[in-house]
């Protein structure tokens, strides 16, 4: 029987683009290309509902996407609700709804 | 007719001698290369519009032969005062009042020794970009096309470590303009930005950027990287933090690009002490006051136009010659 000893060897924590296929994440930056101007000031987030009550960051899960780490995106994008407050208050006019809409499109697979 | 030295004959000075000759006072720019035009030379196009780079100098150069401008070449000054100049080669000039136009250095990025500058292939700076715009030929270090470039802003910037603590202000959009020059020479190439922040100061700049990211499709990656290594295939391995979704993030590109800043010359100091200017504690020479005061120096008829007081752009600097010239005339008239 093997003993755990509790040791264990940790997945890299860091983001490579040499692996990351960025080809989806240029599909959704094609259809929606606003999403590119994002300065990541964070309104979409501070304004967020849900994530008042979880831990869905919807700033930092699209700019995951950009990056090409989509494990787990569609989940998080499951958390939002959809009432559209990000949209009002994002300072570039990007259409936040519509980027969660198309992400979970665009990810539904992974 | 009363007489003003411009002590370099970059754009600032040019402008200088030109306003100078407007206002019935007799300019003679001394400029310590062979050539007039200072910085503006190396460059290819300029921000925010692409205007070539030759369009205003050209302009400027053939203003100041009309003008009949004298013009000293190859000659440098070695002290000063405002009533007199002396030349490294022993000459003395008589003046009535002083302009000081002698300009920038550009942060010599070796010195980040961490990116590789001058020991790793395709590591280059934004001036030699501009110079391989110039000659019509981007390539790697082996002649063949970049897949996918890495810019780094804030290169001798706001950076306590190279002792520069100040921001070069014309970098970030720099930076952002060759990043889009390189996307039209390379449309398939992915081409990323590091930054610390973006400044966006000037008329057009902001638009420019949204431009950049929605029409070329170039990556912003808030992070500033932290080392450079080359790959065993003559490529770079670069490492910085996403910082905006708080993780490490490495890759490896084809070419990385330092956007390098602006700093104050090293004879900042000694022309200083020569005519008993003040220097503002990043080395460029401080104006007598930022307001009301900005294009003159705590002496009594010196005047500073350009960068030489701290980082501008080509407008600024244009229009500050403007400023100290109708100045200094006046210093003269009286």
């Amino acid at each position: 029987m093997a003993i755990n000893f509790g040791f264990a060897i940790s997945k890299p924590r860091a983001i490579d683009i040499d692996r990351n296929n960025l080809r989806k994440s240029d599909e959704i930056l094609r259809e929606m290309p606003e999403l590119q101007t994002c300065i990541g000031c964070g309104a979409c987030t501070a304004s967020c509902t849900a994530g008042q009550f979880t831990d869905f960051n919807f700033r930092r899960m699209h700019t995951l996407v950009r990056r090409g780490e989509y494990q787990g995106i569609y989940e998080e994008m499951n958390k939002c609700m959809l009432c559209g407050k990000c949209r009002l208050v994002c300072p570039r006019g990007i259409n936040t709804r519509g980027v969660v809409m198309l992400i979970k499109r665009k990810l539904g697979d992974f | 007719m009363k007489r003003v030295v411009v002590i370099g004959g970059g754009v600032a000075g040019m402008q200088t001698a030109l306003r100078l000759s407007e206002q019935g006072v007799q300019p003679v720019i001394i400029e310590k290369e062979a050539e007039l035009g200072g910085k503006l030379r190396g460059w290819h196009v300029l921000f925010p519009s692409f205007t070539p780079a030759d369009e205003v100098l050209g302009e400027l150069k053939q203003r100041v032969r009309q003008a009949g401008v004298e013009v000293m070449l190859s000659t440098e000054v070695g002290e000063f005062s405002s009533n007199e100049v002396k030349l490294t080669d022993g000459r003395r000039m008589a003046c009535d009042s002083v302009v000081v136009s002698t300009g920038f250095t550009l942060f010599d990025a070796r010195i980040k020794e961490e990116y590789g500058y001058g020991i790793y292939d395709n590591v280059y700076t934004t001036v030699d970009i501009e110079r391989m715009f110039n000659e019509g030929r981007v390539a790697k270090a082996d002649g063949t096309a970049p897949k996918r470039i890495a810019f780094l802003h804030c290169v001798g910037s706001r950076d306590e470590k190279v002792g520069q603590k100040h921001c070069s202000r014309v970098c970030c959009i720099t930076g952002v303009k060759q990043a889009m020059e390189m996307k039209k020479r390379f449309p398939e190439a992915d081409v990323f930005n590091f930054y610390m922040d973006i400044r966006m100061f000037g008329p057009g700049y902001e638009e420019m950027y949204r431009e950049a990211q929605v029409r070329y499709n170039i990556h912003f990656v808030r992070g500033r990287i932290s080392e450079a290594a080359p790959t065993i295939d003559g490529r770079l391995q670069i490492k910085a933090e996403d910082t905006l979704t708080g993780r490490p993030l490495h890759m490896s590109v084809d070419m990385l690009v330092l956007i390098v800043g602006m700093r104050a010359n090293d004879d900042n100091a000694a022309l200083a002490a020569s005519a008993g200017l003040n220097l503002a504690p990043s080395g460029f020479l401080e104006p007598k006051n930022l307001f009301l005061d900005n294009v003159k120096s705590n002496v009594e008829g010196i005047f500073y136009a350009g960068t030489v007081s701290s980082p501008k752009n080509i407008g600024e600097s244009l229009n500050e010659a403007v400023a100290a010239a109708d100045a200094a005339a006046k210093y003269v008239e009286e």
